[in-house]
This record gives C-alpha cells, sequence and structure tokens, in this order.
C-alpha cells in the first residue's frame, strides 16, 4: 500500500518555516558570550525537525542540507565545540537559504541547490576540520557497528560454508528486566517465525530453558527468568534476523550460530524431553522445590496484566514447537483493503491538485479563546433567534415591547459575532516586526554602524491582510532610518551621543486605527538639504515658502532623493513616494516629524482591517455615497470670496494658502440632479495621493462603520469607485475611492486644457 | 482495534502517523509534547505509544520515563522515533524504558509494518 504523502506537505512547509522563524530569532538572541543551553537546544530541535520532516516527506536536498548544519548544532549542544560568531553568521545563511529552498519546493519548483552546496561544503569544512569533531561522527558510527558484533557475537563459524542445513541457532538470554521495556520475546519468536515461513518451507523451533527460575517466593511476577534456543530451519539472512532483535540486542545476551556448524544435542534433549511425557519437565521444576503447578500460576501471575509478555504462552508455544496460526496475515489483508478504500476516496481529491501548480493555500492560526467566544457568541444568537421565532408565532401587538427587546438582543449579538470574526483574522503585530532584528542585524554591520533595535507594543492585533502588506513599507523605512537617519559612530560620538543609534518601532492602537512609528535617534532630516534638492528637481520653486511639515512632506515625492552616494541599502530614489502609495492603498496615512540633531519619527496611521471602513455618508441628488473618514480633511460652506476661475470651466477654491480643485459629484457620475449653484453649496476637502481637492455635495448625512464589499469581483471595476456597501435600509451605496478621483479630475483638467489649446 | 498515542512536536509528522495508522483502523490519538502525552496516557491506557524524542517542554526520554512508573503503562510497548544520527539517544531512550525505535526518516510502509509487529 502507498499513501500520498503530498497531503501532509502543506502543513510540512508551515511548520518549517515557523521553524526557520525560531531558528531565526534564536540565533538572533544568542549571547556569545553566555550561550543559554536552551536557546541552544531550540535551535537544534527546529533544524531536527525539518531534516526528519524533509526525509520524511522526500525532500531529499532539504534532509541532506539541514544534516550537516544538525551535526554541527549538535556537538555545539552537547559541548564538544564552543559556538563561535562564524557559526551563528553560517547558521543564519542556511536558514535564508533554506526558506529559498522550501519556497520553491512549496512552488512546485525545482529548488536551486548552488548556494546550499556552497554552505554544506563549509559545514563540512568546519566539521572536518577539528579532528576532534571528525572523530567523533566516526564514533558514532563504530558504536552502532560495535552494537551489533558485540551483541552478535558472529561466531567464527558464519563465515564457514559448506552446510547440509540451511539455517540459524540462536541462543537468546534475555535480562530480567525484559518484559519492563515492553519487548516481548514472543513477539520476536513470532516475527522469526513470519520471517522462517516467508522463505517457503522455513519453520522455528523454541526451546525455553527454565534453569535460571528462582525458589517461588523470591520469584518477581515482573521478571523474565527464561531463555531461549531457538532453531530457524531457513535460509534467512542473518541480518534479517539481527534485525528483529534489534532493540533488545544491547541489553540481552545473543548468539548466532550456522546450525550446519552447530551440535543439535540440546534439541535432541528437547525431543527427548516431550516425548516422555511431561514428568521431566516437572522434575527439572522440582528440583527447584516447587510444583509445576505453582510455576504455571506464578508464571500466569506475572503475565497477568494482559499487555505483559504472555511467557505462558510462549512456554507452551515453545513446548508444542507451533506457533498459533497466522492471524495478522488475513487481518494485514483486511487492513489493507480498507486502505485502499480509503485511499480511492482520496484518489480523486489528490488529482487534480497535483496536476495543476500547488496555489499556496495560507493558512491562520487562531488561539483557542477566539473560536470559544465566537462559538459563545453563536450560542447566544441561536438562543436570540428562537426566542425571536417563538414570538412570531403567537405575535400579537402586546408583545411588541418583548419584540423590540429581542431585536435589541439581536443587534448587540450581531456587533458581538462581527467583532469576535474580526478578531480572528487580527494577529499581534511581532509577525511583521519579527524580521528586524535580523535586518537590522545584517545591515548594521554592512554599514558598520552600532545599533540598537527597539521593539514596543509586539502584542497589538492587526488584521492579517493589513499586516502582509505593510511589511514591504516597514522594511523600507528601517532600512532608510538605518541607512539615512542614523550617523556613523564617530560622528554621534563627536556630537556627544551614544556610540550606538536606537532604532525604535512603536505600534498601538489608536481610536479605530493602529499607529505604527520608526522612530531614530539619529541627526534628523536635513531641511536645506531637501529643500535645495527639492528646487533641483523642479518640485518646488526656489523662493516657495513651506513650513517644516510641507518640507518633510516632499520626501514623499516621486523620484526624490537626498543620499549623496546611492548605497546599496537605500538611496535609490524609488521609495519613500511607493511607501506612501502602499500605504495609501490601505487607506492608511504616513507622516514624518522630525528634530535636528535628535532623530525622527515616520508614523503610520492604518486602519484595523480592509473589511470594515469608517465612513461619511453624503447625498447627491437622490444618491448616497461614502467617503472614508480618513481621507477627509474639512467640510466647508462654500462662500463666493473663496471661489476663482482658473480655465474656464474649472474652479478653484482657496483654502489658506492652498488652491483646492472643486468637482461636482454629480458630473464625475453623471447623475441626473439639478445642477446647484456653487455659492453656498457644501464641500468636502478630501486629501488623497498627497492632492487636496474640494467636493461638492447636497447633504451630510451621518457616519458610520460601513462593511467593504468588492465591486470588482460582484460586477466590474468602476473608475473611482474602491468599493461598495449595503446601508441600514437596504440599499446599496458607493464608496469614492478619493485617489482615483483625485486622477480623474486631472485628467479631465488637461483634456479640457488641451481644447481649449 | 488497538489504540495508539502519537507523539510529535512536528505538526505534519502527527498529521501523517496519525493518518496512515489510521487508515489501517488502529485508533490514534495525538499529543504535541510529553507532558500533554502523560496528562492523556493518564486518563485512557494506550495500547501503544509512537513519541518523537527531540520535543520542548517535555522529551521523548522523560515522557518514557514517567510513563514507566505509572502502574498501567509498565509493560506496554512505547516506540521512540528517532534519527540514525542519534545514536546516544537511542541508548538513552532504550535506558529510561523505550521498547524500541523507528528511525527516521521513515515511510507510512515500514511504520505500519513495526506496529503491527509490536501489536500482532
Amino acid at each position: 500500500m502507498s499513501i500520498d504523502l503530498s497531503q501532509f506537505h502543506q502543513v510540512f512547509f508551515e511548520e518549517s518555516f515557523e521553524g526557520l522563524d525560531i531558528m531565526e530569532s534564536s540565533l538572533l538572541a544568542l549571547d556569545l558570550a553566555e550561550v543559554d543551553a536552551e536557546t541552544i537546544n531550540t535551535i537544534f530541535r527546529a533544524a531536527h525537525s525539518i531534516k526528519g520532516g524533509a526525509g520524511t516527506f522526500g525532500f531529499m536536498q532539504i534532509s541532506g542540507f539541514t544534516h550537516v548544519l544538525e551535526t554541527l548544532l549538535d556537538q555545539i549542544r552537547s559541548g564538544e565545540r564552543d559556538i563561535e560568531q562564524v557559526h551563528v553568521d553560517m547558521f543564519l545563511e542556511c536558514v535564508d537559504c533554506l526558506r529559498g529552498l522550501m519556497g520553491d519546493l512549496q512552488a512546485g519548483t525545482e529548488p536551486d541547490m548552488t548556494q546550499a552546496d556552497d554552505l554544506k561544503a563549509k559545514f563540512e569544512a568546519i566539521l572536518s576540520g577539528n579532528p576532534e569533531a571528525g572523530s567523533a561522527e566516526n564514533t558514532a558510527e563504530n558504536s552502532s557497528a560495535e552494537e551489533v558484533s558485540a551483541g552478535v557475537q558472529k561466531s567464527d563459524s558464519a563465515s564457514l560454508s559448506g552446510s547440509d542445513e540451511d539455517g540459524w541457532k540462536i541462543e537468546f538470554i534475555p535480562c530480567e528486566d525484559v518484559l519492563c521495556t515492553g519487548n516481548e520475546p514472543y513477539r520476536m519468536f513470532r516475527e522469526l517465525q513470519d520471517l522462517a515461513e516467508a522463505e517457503g518451507n522455513g519453520s522455528i523451533e523454541v526451546i525455553p530453558h527454565l534453569d535460571e527460575l528462582p525458589e517461588f517466593s523470591k520469584m518477581h511476577p515482573e521478571m523474565c527468568y527464561l531463555s531461549w534456543t531457538i532453531i530457524v530451519r531457513s535460509g534467512i539472512e542473518l541480518s534479517d534476523i539481527e534485525e528483529i532483535f534489534e532493540w533488545v540486542v544491547d541489553d540481552c545476551e545473543i548468539t548466532y550460530k550456522r546450525l550446519a556448524d552447530c551440535d543439535l544435542s540440546v534439541l535432541e534433549n528437547h525431543h527427548r524431553q516431550e516425548g516422555s511425557s511431561e514428568n521431566i519437565e516437572a522434575e527439572t521444576v522440582i528440583s527447584n522445590v516447587v510444583e509445576s503447578e505453582a510455576v504455571e500460576s506464578a508464571v500466569v501471575e506475572s503475565a497477568d496484566d494482559d499487555n505483559s509478555v504472555n511467557d505462558s504462552d510462549a512456554l507452551e508455544s515453545a513446548e508444542s514447537n507451533k506457533l498459533p496460526e497466522n492471524a495478522p496475515e488475513t487481518h494485514a489483508a483486511a487492513v489493507n483493503e480498507k486502505i485502499e478504500k480509503a485511499l480511492e476516496k482520496v484518489a480523486p481529491k489528490a488529482a487534480p491538485s497535483a496536476a495543476k501548480k500547488p496555489a499556496e493555500n495560507t493558512s491562520i492560526r487562531v488561539s483557542i479563546d477566539k473560536i470559544d467566544g465566537l462559538i459563545n457568541m453563536v450560542g447566544e444568537l441561536v438562543i436570540t433567534q428562537s426566542m425571536l421565532g417563538q414570538l412570531g408565532q403567537e405575535f400579537d401587538v402586546s408583545r411588541i415591547q418583548r419584540l423590540q427587546e429581542g431585536l435589541q438582543q439581536l443587534e448587540q449579538n450581531t456587533r458581538e459575532l462581527q467583532e469576535s470574526v474580526m478578531k480572528i483574522r487580527m494577529l499581534p503585530i511581532s509577525f511583521a516586526f519579527s524580521r528586524f532584528p535580523r535586518l537590522v542585524r545584517d545591515l548594521s554591520k554592512q554599514l558598520d554602524k552600532e545599533v540598537d533595535l527597539v521593539m514596543l507594543g509586539e502584542n497589538t492585533e492587526l488584521d492579517k491582510t493589513v499586516m502582509e502588506k505593510i511589511g514591504d513599507p516597514l522594511v523600507h523605512l528601517v532600512r532608510n532610518s538605518l541607512d539615512h537617519g542614523l550617523e556613523g559612530v564617530k560622528e554621534r560620538t563627536d556630537n556627544g551621543k551614544t556610540s550606538a543609534g536606537t532604532i525604535t518601532l512603536n505600534a498601538y492602537h489608536h481610536g479605530g486605527n493602529i499607529v505604527i512609528e520608526v522612530q531614530d535617534d539619529g541627526a534628523g532630516l536635513n531641511k536645506d538639504r531637501i529643500r535645495s534638492k527639492a528646487v533641483e528637481k523642479g518640485l518646488i520653486a526656489e523662493d516657495e515658502h513651506l513650513t517644516d511639515g510641507q518640507i518633510y512632506d516632499l520626501i514623499f515625492q516621486p523620484g526624490f532623493s537626498t543620499a549623496d552616494v546611492v548605497s546599496d541599502v537605500s538611496g535609490r530614489g524609488v521609495g519613500m513616494d511607493v511607501v506612501r502609495r502602499n500605504i495609501a492603498e490601505l487607506n492608511g496615512s504616513i507622516d514624518v516629524s522630525s528634530t535636528p540633531g535628535k532623530g525622527s519619527i515616520f508614523s503610520i496611521r492604518l486602519p484595523l482591517t480592509l473589511a470594515i471602513l469608517d465612513g461619511q455618508l453624503v447625498k447627491v441628488g437622490d444618491e448616497v455615497y461614502i467617503f472614508p473618514l480618513v481621507s477627509i480633511v474639512e467640510s466647508i460652506q462654500l462662500e463666493k470670496s473663496m471661489l476663482n476661475n482658473i480655465t474656464g470651466s474649472q474652479f478653484v477654491m482657496q483654502l489658506r494658502d492652498d488652491y483646492v480643485p472643486i468637482v461636482c459629484l454629480q458630473d464625475i457620475f453623471n447623475i441626473d440632479a439639478e445642477k446647484k449653484d456653487l455659492e453656498g453649496a457644501m464641500l468636502v476637502v478630501v486629501e488623497g495621493d498627497n492632492e487636496k481637492i474640494g467636493i461638492v455635495v447636497d447633504e451630510l448625512l451621518g457616519q458610520q462603520q460601513v462593511v467593504i464589499k468588492s465591486l470588482e469581483q460582484n460586477y466590474q471595476k468602476v473608475d473611482s469607485i474602491s468599493g461598495a456597501t449595503i446601508l441600514g435600509d437596504g440599499t446599496v451605496a458607493l464608496i469614492v475611492d478619493i485617489s482615483g478621483l483625485n486622477n480623474h479630475s486631472s485628467d479631465k483638467n488637461s483634456d479640457e486644457q488641451t481644447q481649449a489649446a | 482495534m488497538a489504540t495508539i498515542l502519537a507523539v510529535d512536536d512536528s505538526a505534519s509528522m502527527r498529521q501523517m502517523v496519525t493518518f496512515t495508522l489510521k487508515g489501517a483502523g488502529y485508533d490514534v490519538q495525538e499529543a504535541c509534547d510529553g507532558s500533554e502525552a502523560l496528562k492523556i496516557a493518564k486518563t485512557k491506557k494506550f495500547d501503544l505509544v509512537l513519541s518523537d524524542v527531540n520535543m520542548p517542554v517535555m522529551d521523548g526520554i522523560e515522557l518514557v520515563t514517567e510513563l514507566r512508573q505509572l502502574g498501567e503503562y509498565k509493560f506496554v510497548p512505547i516506540l521512540m522515533l528517532t534519527t540514525e544520527s542519534a545514536g546516544d539517544k537511542k541508548m538513552a531512550g532504550k535506558k529510561a524504558g523505550a521498547t524500541g525505535w523507528i528511525v527516521k526518516p521513515f515511510n507510512p510502509d515500514q511504520l505500519l509494518n513495526t506496529i503491527k509487529k509490536v501489536l500482532g
């Protein structure tokens, strides 16, 4: 029978990636001056599990590679070798390499083993470079070889050939406590018999020796006092027999001899004894001053636990020279049939998944508490439902109060249920933070800076999807802080700062948002340089007056980079604008504040989830639209003095120092409604992609949380609309995509301008 | 059908072992480390215990030692899942009272054959 092991691959990959994360964080936590044994153990265990799993599931590349890693770790663990920085660096390289290999395997592509082979060679060099280490491995191998030879004590004659009778004589003297390790001699006899019979005409004879049986009063029921001579008449290989006794060979005396070289008198004696009735047996026993019945009962007593060795069975079967009919075989056949049936069921499912490229199905680990909370909530919902159901069946007006109460309860249940379902998708931000210790370590080495990383609020929870998408922007910010923010050691000490800079990652909840801060205690943003760079790039006019905030904001402009030297780490000029765009896609925002000489803080503000949005409901004509609350700057009533007309049809409004273009939703969405005079109209100023626009609406309705439904999935993509939701009265309201609207309005402007020209 | 307690900290190994043994008709229960296994073993007697060696919290060797001290588990076969490189672990396991071992990596057939032999 065969089982399709690929069904376990996904779980294997997941736990391996987890194991690699553990290895990585443990390696980073390792203090070489004072090595914690448990940390080493944890690292070893992770590597060991990956190797074991990889071997079992057929990823030989992985298990072969992990083996050398494990060997070195084992030496460190057992104190044979001190761990050195170079080891840690190599282990970390291995973690990366394994991640890559696993990623390839998971995606169903053949992994590139070049790096792995290089690393493997390096490890082997370390392992063989140390003579102690080399011998350690050899001794391991030798000792197992010795185990075999010592235990087996192959008789010299084993090598002699030319026996008339094929077979083996085995002397088996078990240690007294063999039963206490769960090893039943009977099992071994049974296996021997199976083996012998599998060879055709083979058979075995088991002859018990009772000589060591003590007086009844001295007999311990859990001890095994018997020993056996086993005659195997079959052409089986010694190695097969040895395998049967593999588990007991170390604490039992076992000798093997070829039948041809043996004196078979024991056997003849035994046959004689058998032939001359039970008296002889009784005699042997009586010589121990015990009646045979007593022996039997003693033996039976020793075996009264049905899981212990049934010595009496062994005795009896040995006497009769015949083992019970081979039940396991028929049994095995039945089992095989069952498995085949089970496989048939599995096969059709497995086949198509193997045929197409395995899509990465991600899973999420949820704590039992959350699930319990959810189940509890559902229970309450069911109670409410049955109460309302009953009320509905026998409803009259007098019960209206109860109906209202029930509905209130339903509302509460629904809300709680919604919250707990949302919570399931929430993961602590430590998932996103976990990569930074490594990143900071490697980068600071590369840049020759000293950096302490502080992480705060690691348990702050965030939606899984948001978490996945915020990873890259965060990496960018941290790299940036390390590269541009923090000064070199010399510059720091010259300025009276500690030689090691600090980067702080902090996450906390604020209102319905999560705020993630990346803070450094470096030199701070250089306003003059940003300004001159911006002028140089034509982003601002030379004499333009900007506040500090506006200057800092320039770094988020596309193509902006002040790095004098384009380094490996950052400063390629793509970056901060991408960071801002990524965050905007998550309905979030990013700000920077900076103090010269003290450092900078980048704050990212994100909604807790992508499924729910805090929205402002507005009315245009008969339609209701929703603006994301985060993008609203302010709502004002237009006054004539604010209005300007620049290109004929395009109105702009002066809002303090800014000129804000004004758009009418009814124009953009072609709504049939009476066009109102702009003067006195209600205007919502929104900001998206760093651009403000004023949107004319008829009426501001309430603010509420709305559940976002994808329009793309349910209908098709619509410009300037990011999604839809269903309002309390059952009507559909569209959610306005502010950045999309922005582009739309600027496109329209340029169109009109070209037409005018 | 015989009952088996399968102990391993690796979820994929547990799944594989359970799937294989259940497929062969055994009644399998899982535990993800020694201490959990011990707790389960105290509530119900199993016919065989199959345990990984390297596990957090309580490893396989400790588990065997603890189990052998329970009256009901004195003679129950306990098999360790070890890797071939861990010769000393085999010995430590034997010393603690393990019945035998299955060497990783193993395939479902090998696992099933060994279990069948032990349980008969």
